[in-house]
């Protein structure tokens, strides 16, 4: 008995090769190796040797100081703290003081958080405490900009409009992180 | 005439469904053979978890300096050392890194080349800033502390 010959009975795979490049080209934009992501900041630049340092008088309600130990002990504004997650707090009051308090910052312009560590200093506890002091500042862009600080931290990849403005906010409220050379007591 | 209108029996369809195993194929081939070139790291790294990350824009830019207790004590003691390449490097030799790396950039990215220090969080701040008195020597004024982002996002 011969038997009835069946067409149409193979799938039709010749779209499967496109799926596959799709696949392989979603894969390939989508994978990011290794993500740079860390703490930026910028060093100051070299000192002429010709030209002697310049002599700038800071008044001292300008200066937030902050103090680590070769034992990553903390020294806030010379009162000894160990708790870094109030640091942000105390900076926002310190930047934003406006000359109210006579121990505080003039203006967010003139304020500067001087972070000095020592040479025996962990390197974790230094990041811990960096990390703070930049997060007090992104927080008050975020604020001032109505934005989040995730957002703040990805400014590249906001609108330029959004850039320019943020542009405009860092001349009136500058982050000045000084980070001072490390005292020779610890060692190493 | 009649010689060009003769239907032929034969399938006009070339099959295809063998195409997508070749793709697979050369899928699997380039994922096999593809080494994405990374430093064998000779120093440990467990570096510092922060929060207030920023991401690189552009790849090119930065160069990275590991620095952390080498994983050999054996050969190359205990004490934190600086990793560049495949190579421990003394201090001094960071502006010479410096510059290799800014050769290798276009003319008007010299200025922008971005250190990125991998810093094992056992390390103190003393080498660490030994290597940035060095980057400021070379003028390499943007450092980036790598950090890894903290796990629940």
């Amino acid at each position: 008995m011969a038997r009835k010959k069946r067409s149409g009975g193979e799938v039709s795979a010749g779209s499967m090769a496109d799926i596959a490049f799709l696949l392989l080209i979603f894969f390939l934009v989508t994978t990011t190796i290794a993500s740079d992501k860390g703490l930026a900041i910028s060093l100051p630049p070299k000192p002429d040797p010709n030209e002697p340092p310049p002599d700038i008088k800071f008044n001292e309600r300008n200066i937030f100081k902050v103090l680590v130990n070769s034992q990553d002990r903390m020294l806030v504004e010379g009162e000894p703290m160990n708790d870094a997650s109030q640091l942000r707090e105390m900076v926002q009051t310190f930047v934003n003081n406006n000359g109210r308090d006579p121990e505080s910052s003039d203006s967010p312009t003139k304020a500067v958080v001087s972070f000095k560590t020592d040479r025996g200093t962990s390197y974790e506890r230094y990041i811990e405490i960096l990390d703070e002091l930049q997060g007090a500042y992104y927080d008050m862009y975020a604020e001032r900009m109505q934005l989040t600080t995730k957002q703040i931290r990805e400014i590249n990849e906001q609108e330029p409009s959004v850039q320019d403005e943020y542009k405009e906010l860092k001349k009136e409220l500058p982050m000045q992180i000084s980070i001072a050379e490390p005292s020779k007591v610890g060692g190493n | 005439m009649s010689k060009f209108k003769k239907k032929s029996s034969a399938s006009q369809e070339i099959p295809t469904s063998a195409l997508p195993d070749i793709i697979f194929m050369l899928l699997f081939f380039f994922m096999v053979t593809t080494v994405l070139r990374e430093t064998t790291i000779l120093v440990e790294q467990n570096l510092p978890r922060a929060e207030q990350l920023r991401k690189m824009q552009k790849k090119s830019l930065v160069s990275y300096i590991y620095i952390g207790k080498p994983k050999d004590t054996d050969r190359y003691g205990g004490e934190p050392r600086i990793q560049t390449n495949d190579v421990l490097i003394s201090t001094d030799d960071v502006v010479q890194f410096v510059e290799a790396e800014r050769t290798k950039l276009s003319e008007a990215e010299r200025n922008q080349i971005t250190m990125s220090l991998k810093v094992d969080d056992g390390a103190k701040m003393g080498l660490v800033s030994d290597v940035q008195q060095e980057l400021r020597e070379a003028n390499a004024l943007k450092v980036l502390y790598n950090t890894p982002p903290e796990a629940p996002e």
